[in-house]
């Protein structure tokens, strides 16, 4: 998956990017009542809206679930993937469709990707799969506590 | 906190019907109540009440970090004391630059680590600046660290629920 390249924003599309990460307003015309307060016009944010979904400035725009408040279950783990294997490797993993997340990073345990399943036994199962399709030992890190989560970045 | 509970029918249309995103009309709840059969003021009241339940935890935009310029993201981990993570967590997860904070489980002997904090940054010297902040604060409570820098993304899909693919 290809990273998108720091697109050129302009001065509205970064005030909408940070004005949309607080709380979207649940009244019957919230386009317009936020519009309204960027001082722009209900038609052009939906516009801009669109149009940084189709870029992928923004990876999407709605409702974040709590999934783990909801029954299901989302699980850090790793794997120390030997380098000439690695495109095998990713190949595997991604094809789960419990994997929601994977990233390459540094470091002997060189594959991070995030399990999420709708109840928690599925887990266990994917973490059985994954290695047995591999041969390699899954590391979990199940969160014990969370700290904090808020993935607001300013643009 | 507040308990786990599956998702009555109703939920978990709505959860269904919202997952890919907000419908990008001007009466986006009229729309979704259209869909699924109940009046607008169900509608709005039911993702009140998820938000107000922490089973929504905003409704919102998530940027593609890259897009915006933080091109840089380090997962940060940490081995410190497990009498004080709970401390020690709460005042690293209220920094301006960490995203996510959690406590995580150690894989003895390979992975020692027990605090993980996601920080991002315009560049990595930005994050390795950041890192240093932490580890200060930490102090002595720390008995080492490392931070694993993202090189690629292999995937990003999010979970998904109900679907048949």
């Amino acid at each position: 998956m290809s990273r998108p390249a720091p697109t050129s924003l302009d001065e509205l599309d970064r005030r909408i990017i940070n004005a949309l990460q607080g709380g979207f307003p649940i009244v019957d015309e919230p386009y317009w009542e936020v519009a309204a307060s960027l001082g722009t016009t209900e038609t052009e944010l939906l516009a801009r809206i669109q149009r940084m979904l189709e870029a992928r400035v923004l990876t999407r725009f709605g409702p974040m679930f709590q999934i783990e408040r909801l029954g299901g279950r989302f699980v850090l783990a790793a794997l120390a993937v030997p380098e000439e294997r690695f495109s095998d490797v990713t190949e595997r993993v991604n094809a789960l469709p419990e994997v929601a997340h994977n990233y390459r990073r540094e470091h002997a345990l060189n594959m991070w990707f995030v399990l999420a399943t709708e109840t928690p036994d599925g887990i266990e199962a994917a973490t059985r799969r994954i290695e047995a399709d591999t041969g390699l030992k899954v590391f979990a890190f199940p969160k014990l506590q969370e700290f904090f989560v808020d993935m607001r970045l300013k643009a | 906190m507040t308990t786990t509970a599956l998702p009555d029918e109703f939920d978990r249309r709505l959860i269904i019907a919202t997952q890919a995103g907000l419908p990008l009309v001007p009466r986006p709840y009229d729309l979704l109540a259209e869909q699924l059969g109940v009046s607008a003021e169900v509608v709005k009241a039911r993702l009140a009440a998820m938000l107000e339940s922490g089973r929504i935890r905003r409704i919102g935009a998530v940027p593609n970090h890259y897009a915006i310029g933080y091109t840089a993201n380090g997962m940060s981990v940490w081995d410190v004391d497990d009498a004080h993570i709970a401390r020690l967590g709460e005042t690293i997860g209220k920094l301006d630059f960490v995203t996510h904070c959690y406590e995580r489980p150690r894989a003895l002997p390979d992975w020692p680590y027990n605090l993980f904090a996601m920080v991002h940054g315009h560049d990595r010297a930005t994050v390795l600046a950041h890192i240093d902040e932490i580890a200060a604060l930490l102090g002595p409570d720390c008995r080492r660290h490392d931070v694993l820098f993202s090189t690629a993304i292999l995937k990003k899909t999010g979970l998904r629920i109900g679907n048949d693919g």
